[in-house]
Order: C-alpha cells, then structure tokens, then sequence
C-alpha cells in the first residue's frame, strides 16, 4: 500500500523486507514438490504435476488464477485478432483494453508462478463463434462472471496478505470488465450487476476453487486435478 | 456468521468501518433515486439497482454486527462538512453533479474495501462477504463510470473529470509495481487499469470527512 507508492523501480516494496522473504520461503516448498514428481519416471507425471492445483499453500491458488487468466487473455487476444464484423461501434476498444488487461494478469501470474514452471494445457474453443458479436460477448460474459465468482471463492484460501491484496488488486478490474460486459450485451439495465449474479444481501457470487474448474475444465485440453482443498 | 459477541475486536473495527460506507452510499442512492426528475430516465434501472445493493449491504453488516454496529451519522452530501454548501452543492438538482459524486463514493469504496482484505485473514465468515461486496462495488463502479461517459477501468491517477475535491479518490492508482511485477516497457496505461489500488482506513476517511457532518 503506501510503501508501493511514490518510489522508484528499485527500492519498490515487491523485493524488500518480509514478503520477499515470505515469497520465497513458499517458492521454496513449491520447488521441492515439483522435484519430487520430476524425478518420477516420464514426462506424463511430471507435467501432470505441474498441472495439479494443490490449494494446501498459496501457489495452488495462484496457479488457479493463472489458468483462469490465460484462458480469458488467450480468448481476448484471439477475439481481438480477428473481431467479428457485427460489434458495434466502440465495443472493439473496449474488449481491446480488456484484452490487455487479462494480458497483464497472465504476465503477473507467470512471473509469481516460473518457479513451479506451472503449466496450463492448451485451451479448447468448442461452441465459440468469433464471427458472432453475440457469442463473442455472452462468452466474455461467462469468463469475467467466473473469474469474479472465482476469486471471490478463493480468497479465503489465501494466507499471504501480499497474495490476498494482490488478488483483490485483480478481481474488481474483473469484475469492471463482467459490469461493462454485461451492460454491452443489454445497455442501460440491471444486468451490470443483476440479480443472477447479485444476490438479495447484496452479495456478488463466490465459487469454490473445485466448483470453477468443473465450469472452466472443458475450455482446456487435458484436465487439471485438484487437492488440498 | 458467528454470534456478535465471538466477533474479534479488527473484525468489528473493519465491519464498522465498511458499515459507515455503507450508510453513506445507501442513503446518498435513496435520496436521489427519490429525487423526481434528478436521474435521467435511461439511467433510473441502473442507480435503482445500486441503490437496492447499498441498502442491502447496510442490512447485511447490521445483522453481522448486531449490537456493535456504530450509529449512522448525519451526511451532507454537498461535501460542506455539514454546512450543507460543499463544493456539490446541487448533488440532488444536477444529474451531472450527482454522477459524478456516484462515481467517487463507488471507486473509494472498490479501494476501501480491497484496503481491509488483508486484516481479515483467518476470519473467514467476514473476509468472504467483504469480498463479495468488494466485487459488487467494483461493478457499481463501472457501470457509474461509464454512464458519465468514462471507461469502465481507472487509467493512472486520472480522476475521470471529477473536481478536486475528491481527489483522493485516485491518489496511487498510478501505482504499477504489483509485488513482482514491474511496470512494463509499453501498456503502461493498461497496466494501471489492470490492478486497481488499496486505500487505508485512515485515507478512505479522508475522501469522506467532508460527506459527514461534524467531520468525524
């Protein structure tokens, strides 16, 4: 928070003092583990490792975010790259900022996680029209309303304050992007925060790390498996 | 949640604390959207839909907070401190005016809220709604946000056409050293509208001293 402020790239607080120190300790448990499935005879074990979401420590919440934000930065930049002829006007710029936002995301994830070299199968378009404008967005709409749902759910797994400042640095950009999405696809209603999504106390929706990834699985060529939770 | 009385002392401070935000913005929302003629029509779905989310969350945090819930102080939404001539001072006659104190209640409260995340650790049946209602604001915000015709996301510290008065809102949301992640090379304004930014208590109150009679 203010220690991030006001100074300069090389006295910033992401490499200073405690969290640095707390960041590798876990980095360190993270490491051991992967090295045990890599000395595991073949390949197939070793990546299926990596594509294991262990939410016992941090970095299997990380590692789940980071196979969310791939997916989402992956769609957008296919989106982006070849939109369909019907968006309306205005509508490319703002899946363009999104796009690099999601980019963004990725980037951070990747950077925290290059110590487990996680690694996320490839991604599956199945039912995805990208010539269509309404399929592009009710599929936006889908990813950003999980992503949401999903952070919300997997913040109370977080233990590092760092972790749970960082997250919530990144889901209410997400769920800025589900609002904007949502209001694209029907302007001026409640949909920006409808009552699907929004519950009578007010409450936006919260999944269990488990409950995403049955959602999110079929957008990923081989599975991921879940533990530690 | 757990009976009142199990609730620890940082968790009543924090559920106070977001309660008085509450209270600000639920109230700001039933008054104007029970301001004949003040919302333009297009927008009456939109602001009557936040408005039944803040009151909500009011309720919400009274019924987690019970008997410790602090008392809902008197606001002046002019920003006058509660001389009633604030630098808004015709928040309920200027749709414009009333927007754009909508759009900072709504982005200091995505920033307040993210604030308190980290001192709810281990208090799960707290820390879960918060980050529920945390989301919910954020999606306020955006939506606010672009009615007035901005972008949904904060792009650096731009304070969005809003006067000075609220300037707060934004300080730091330039900020874009993520833990490890640097400032990039290009993007650099997308990279700031990627992460949005904390704010402390102590900031938060800051922004809002002049919304609450008697300056608390």
């Amino acid at each position: 928070m203010e220690n991030q402020r006001g100074m300069p790239a090389s006295v910033g607080n992401a490499w200073g003092g405690s969290s640095r120190r707390e960041f590798l300790a876990l980095a360190m448990k993270g490491v051991a583990a992967v090295g045990v499935v890599t000395v595991l005879p073949g390949c197939v074990l070793a990546s299926a490792g990596r594509r294991k979401l262990d939410f016992h420590d941090d970095f299997g919440v990380l590692n789940f975010a980071y196979a969310l934000e791939t997916l989402e930065a992956d769609f957008y930049e296919k989106v982006c790259a070849a939109p369909p002829n019907d968006l309306k006007l205005g509508e490319l710029d703002i899946l363009r900022d999104i796009r690099d936002h999601e980019i963004a995301h990725r980037r951070f994830f990747k950077r925290a996680l290059q110590v487990l070299r996680a690694e996320i199968p490839a991604r599956v378009w199945d039912g995805i029209d990208f010539t269509s404008r309404i399929s592009v967005l009710n599929t936006a709409k889908t990813f950003e309303d999980l992503g949401v749902a999903a952070y919300n759910g997997a913040g109370t797994h977080l233990q590092l304050a760092e972790f749970l400042t960082i997250a919530g640095k990144i889901v209410s950009v997400e769920a800025r992007h589900a609002a904007a999405i949502r209001d694209m696809l029907n302007p001026g209603s409640r949909d920006f925060a409808g009552d699907d999504v929004v519950d009578e106390m007010g409450l936006d929706r919260a999944l269990d790390p488990a409950a995403v990834m049955a959602q999110a699985q079929r957008y990923f060529a081989t599975p991921f498996t879940i533990a530690g939770l | 949640m757990s009976a009142t009385s199990d609730l620890p002392g940082i968790v009543v401070d924090v559920l106070n604390f977001a309660l008085t935000l509450e209270y600000l913005e639920a109230e700001f929302y039933v008054t104007g959207t029970g301001t004949t003629g003040l919302i333009p029509r297009e927008m009456v779905p939109a602001f009557d839909q936040i408005r039944k989310h803040e009151v909500a969350h009011v309720k919400f945090l009274q019924g987690v907070l019970g008997t410790r819930a602090v008392a809902k102080p008197t606001f002046d939404f002019t920003g006058g401190g509660g001389a009633g001539n604030g630098p808004f001072a015709d928040v309920f006659r200027n749709a414009q005016t009333f927007m754009a104190v909508a759009q900072a209640f709504e982005d200091t409260g995505v920033r307040a809220y993210k604030g308190q995340a980290a001192n709810l650790i281990g208090h799960n049946d707290a820390l879960g709604p918060a980050l529920r209602i945390h989301s919910v604001e954020a999606r306020h915000a955006c939506q606010v946000r672009r009615m007035r015709k901005q972008k949904g996301w904060i792009t650096g510290n731009d304070p969005g056409g809003l006067p000075d008065a609220t300037r707060g809102t934004y300080r730091g949301e330039d900020n874009a050293f993520h833990f490890i992640l640097a400032q990039p090379d290009s993007h650099v304004d997308e990279h700031t509208q990627a992460f949005d930014e904390p704010l402390t208590k102590a900031e938060v109150l800051a922004i809002v001293r002049p919304f609450i009679r008697g300056g608390q």
